[in-house]
C-alpha cells in the first residue's frame, strides 16, 4: 500500500513564456501511492487540472512544462520520467499505465463515431495485433463493467443520457488496465444522485481491479468520503497534505479549514458555514509571501513576506501530513 | 427512414414548382419569343407561318393554360425542351447535351479537385497552425479575390497565343472530330489545362480558409484531447477525430457548389470561349433565345436541387445526429 506509484518532483507549469507568461502550477511535490485514492482539491484556476495535464504532457497551448520531473514507478523495470519520454514512448505510455477521465461528461466522446468504434480504436493502437472480434468482445466487457448494457455499443454518444456518457467514458479509460486513473472533475457536469451511482461505481472497481486514482474536484466533501489521502492546492502550490479523516477532523491550514466549511455536514450537528471571503488570486500578481495572506483571517508578520515551504508540521507526531503555514511551520 | 422519404417528397414537390416557373415564365414576360422571332424575320412572315410558329413552340393562343400545361409535361418527359432559335432549327436538348459534357469535364472535376485539395491543405493548416502552410493563405486568398475575368486574362496573355504553351480558346483543335481517340482527347485535355488551373486557383482558397478554421475549432474540442490521451497515433487523431468533425460544414458547401457546376462558370467560359453550357447560355441571352435558356435554366435548377438531396444524404451518412429515430 505504501509502494510508490507516481513521483511528481518541483513540478512548474507556465502558460505563455517570457514576461508574460503565467505560473499556473508552482514547485508542486506530489506522490501517488500504489492503489489509492489521492484526492487533489482547490477553487477554480488553482492550478490542479493544469498539474493533471501537465503530468500526462496534455497541455495544450500556450501550456508548457518549465521544470521538475514525473517518475513513473512500473511494477517491473526501471522507475523513468515521463517528461523526458519520446513522442513514440509517450503514446505508448498513455493510457497503457495512466488513463485519464476528463470533465467534460459531454464532450469527451467523438460525436460522429459509434461507442464500440471510441471504445476499440485505443485498443488497436496499443495492441496492434489483436483481432477484431478480440476488440469487440473487450470493449463489451469494459460497457459491462460500469453497468451498461452491450447492445449500445452500436449507439452513438448523443444517444445515451450524461450519466451513462461518463461510464462509457470510465469504461474507456480501464481499457488497457492502467496502473493509474486520473479523474479530472469526473462528476462535475452530473447531477448529485448520479454523482453517488458513478463514484460508488467507482470505488467497487478500483477495489477489484485495483489501479491508483488522482481525483480532482472542487468538492471537498466527495474527497472527504471518497479519497484515502487528500492534497489541498491554492495559487499554484500545494498547501496542505494528509490523510482524508485526518484533514476532515484536524485542518491546519486556514484554507482548508475554509474549504472544508463551505460544505453542509449531511451528518452531525448543525454548523454554521463560513466560507472563504475574498477571490482567488490573480496568477499574473500573486501577492508576496503566502498566497492565500489577503484572505487569511489568521495572517500575521511572516505571511506577507516569506513563502512557507511544505513539510511536516512542528510538535504533531502523526505521520504522512504537510502543510505549508506559518502557523504551523515545517519542523 | 421517414426522414428520407419526408426529404424525398419535399425535392420532388421544389423540382415540380421550379418547372412550372419555368413554364410560365416565358408566358408572363411581354413580348413572347415568338414575337421576337417575327422581328428577326422582319415581316416576312405570313399570317399562317407565325400561327405555326407559335403552336411549334406550345404558345398557342386557342389552346387554354392547362391545356399548353399539359403539353409541357408531355414535351418534358420524352425529353423534348423545344427548338432553339438561335440554332434554328436544332431542337434545345440537343445543343444543351453537346455542350454539357464539356462544362461537367472542366468544371465538374475542377470543382472536385478544388475541394479536395482546398480540404487536404487546409486540414493540414488547421493541425499545424502556425507553419510555413500558413503561408500558404494569404496567397490563395488573394488569388480568389482577384475578378476571375482578370486572372483568366492574365492567364491566356501569359500562357496563350502566339508562342503561347496553351491554346487560348475553344475546346478543343479545330479540324479534330470529336470522340475517344488519342489525339482529340489530348487536345481537349490541352485545351482545357489553362481554364481549369485558373478555376482552381480562385476557387480553393475559400475551401482551405473553412476547412483551417473548422480543425482550428474541433482541434480545441475535449474529444481530441481524450484522443490524444488516449495514445493514439497523431495521424488517426488528426483524420478520424479532428477532420472527420471538421469537414461537416465543408459538405454541405461542396454539394451546393457541385449543383452550380452545371451552370457552369460562366466568366470562365467567357473569357475562354468554352464551348460548355455556360457559354451557350451567354449565346442564348445575346440572341434572345428563349427555348434555349429556359432549357438551360431547368437544366440548372434540377442539377442544384439534385445536389442538395445528395448533400442531405451526405449529411445523414457523415453525422448521427442529424438521424432522426423512431
Amino acid at each position: 500500500m505504501s509502494e510508490i506509484e507516481l513521483e511528481i518532483k518541483g513540478l512548474n507549469v507556465d502558460y505563455g513564456l517570457g514576461e508574460q507568461s503565467v505560473h499556473a502550477v508552482r514547485d508542486v511535490d506530489l506522490t501517488l501511492r500504489r492503489g489509492e485514492v489521492l484526492g487533489l482539491a482547490g477553487e477554480s484556476g488553482s492550478g490542479k487540472s493544469t498539474l493533471a495535464y501537465g503530468l500526462t504532457r496534455l497541455l495544450p497551448p500556450p501550456g508548457v512544462i518549465r521544470g521538475g520531473q514525473v517518475i513513473y514507478h512500473p511494477e517491473q523495470g526501471e522507475p523513468f520520467d515521463v517528461l523526458g519520454l519520446s513522442d513514440r514512448q509517450l503514446r505508448a505510455f498513455r493510457w497503457a499505465q495512466t488513463s485519464i477521465v476528463f470533465q467534460g461528461a459531454m464532450n469527451s466522446l467523438n460525436p460522429v463515431h459509434k461507442i464500440s468504434t471510441q471504445l476499440t480504436d485505443v485498443l488497436r493502437a496499443h495492441e496492434p495485433g489483436s483481432t477484431r472480434a478480440a476488440r469487440l468482445a473487450r470493449a463489451r466487457e469494459l460497457l459491462a463493467l460500469v453497468g451498461i448494457p452491450a447492445d449500445r455499443l452500436d449507439s452513438y454518444p448523443h444517444q445515451l443520457s450524461g450519466g451513462m456518457r461518463q461510464r462509457v467514458m470510465i469504461g474507456m479509460a480501464l481499457a488497457l488496465r492502467p496502473k493509474i486513473v486520473i479523474m479530472d472533475e469526473p462528476t462535475t457536469a452530473l447531477d448529485v444522485v448520479v454523482q453517488r451511482q458513478i463514484l460508488g461505481q467507482l470505488v467497487g472497481l478500483r477495489e477489484r481491479l485495483g489501479f491508483s486514482v488522482l481525483f480532482i474536484t472542487h468538492d471537498l466533501s466527495l474527497l472527504v468520503e471518497f479519497s484515502d489521502r487528500i492534497a489541498i492546492m491554492y495559487g499554484g502550490r500545494i498547501v496542505e497534505q494528509a490523510s482524508a479523516a485526518g484533514l476532515h477532523k484536524d485542518s491546519l491550514h486556514p484554507y482548508s479549514h475554509g474549504l472544508l466549511h463551505s460544505f453542509p455536514a449531511l451528518r452531525g450537528p448543525r454548523e454554521e458555514l463560513s466560507g472563504i471571503p475574498g477571490s482567488p488570486p490573480d496568477l499574473r500578481s500573486m501577492p508576496t509571501g503566502c498566497a492565500f495572506h489577503p484572505r487569511c483571517p489568521h495572517s500575521f508578520d511572516p505571511c506577507v513576506r516569506r513563502v512557507p515551504e511544505l513539510g511536516a508540521p512542528q510538535g504533531r507526531p502523526e505521520q504522512d501530513r504537510s502543510v505549508a503555514c506559518w502557523l504551523h511551520p515545517a519542523s | 427512414m421517414s426522414y428520407l422519404l419526408r426529404r424525398t417528397g419535399f425535392y420532388l414537390l421544389t423540382a415540380w414548382i421550379a418547372i412550372t416557373i419555368n413554364f410560365l415564365l416565358p408566358r408572363l414576360i411581354p413580348g413572347d419569343p415568338v414575337m421576337s422571332l417575327i422581328n428577326r424575320a422582319q415581316g416576312q412572315l405570313s399570317t399562317q407561318a407565325i400561327q405555326s410558329l407559335y403552336v411549334l413552340f406550345g404558345l398557342n393562343k386557342d389552346e387554354s393554360i392547362f391545356v399548353q400545361y399539359g403539353h409541357y409535361w408531355a414535351q418534358l418527359l420524352h425529353g423534348d425542351l423545344g427548338l432553339s432559335f438561335a440554332f434554328f432549327p436544332t431542337p434545345v436538348a440537343s445543343v444543351i447535351a453537346d455542350s454539357l459534357p464539356w462544362t461537367l469535364a472542366l468544371v465538374g472535376i475542377t470543382t472536385l479537385a478544388s475541394f479536395l485539395l482546398g480540404t487536404a491543405l487546409g486540414v493540414y493548416a488547421g493541425w499545424r497552425r502556425g507553419s510555413w502552410l500558413d503561408l500558404v493563405i494569404p496567397v490563395t486568398t488573394f488569388l480568389s479575390s482577384v475578378p476571375y475575368f482578370w486572372l483568366g486574362l492574365i492567364a491566356i496573355a501569359l500562357f496563350a497565343g502566339v508562342n503561347g504553351i496553351f491554346p487560348s480558346s475553344g475546346g478543343y483543335e479545330p479540324g479534330l472530330v470529336p470522340g475517344w481517340d488519342p489525339d482529340f482527347l489530348l487536345s481537349a485535355v490541352q485545351h482545357s489545362l489553362l481554364p481549369a488551373v485558373t478555376i482552381l486557383l480562385s476557387s480553393m482558397s475559400g475551401w482551405i480558409l473553412s476547412m483551417r478554421n473548422m480543425m482550428v475549432t474541433v482541434a480545441a474540442e475535449d474529444y481530441v484531447t481524450v484522443a490524444h490521451a488516449k495514445g493514439l497515433s497523431e495521424r488517426r487523431v488528426m483524420v478520424s477525430y479532428a477532420a472527420r468533425n471538421a469537414l461537416l460544414p465543408s459538405v454541405s458547401g461542396f454539394a451546393l457548389s457541385l449543383g452550380l457546376v452545371v451552370g457552369g462558370t460562366l466568366l470562365v467560359e467567357i473569357v475562354f470561349s468554352y464551348p460548355g453550357l455556360g457559354f451557350e447560355l451567354f449565346q442564348a441571352v445575346g440572341a434572345k433565345d428563349y427555348p434555349l435558356m429556359q432549357g438551360i435554366f431547368l437544366i440548372i435548377t434540377l442539377s442544384v436541387l439534385a445536389a442538395n438531396f445528395v448533400a442531405d444524404l451526405a449529411y445523414l451518412v457523415l453525422d448521427p445526429r442529424t438521424r432522426r429515430e423512431g
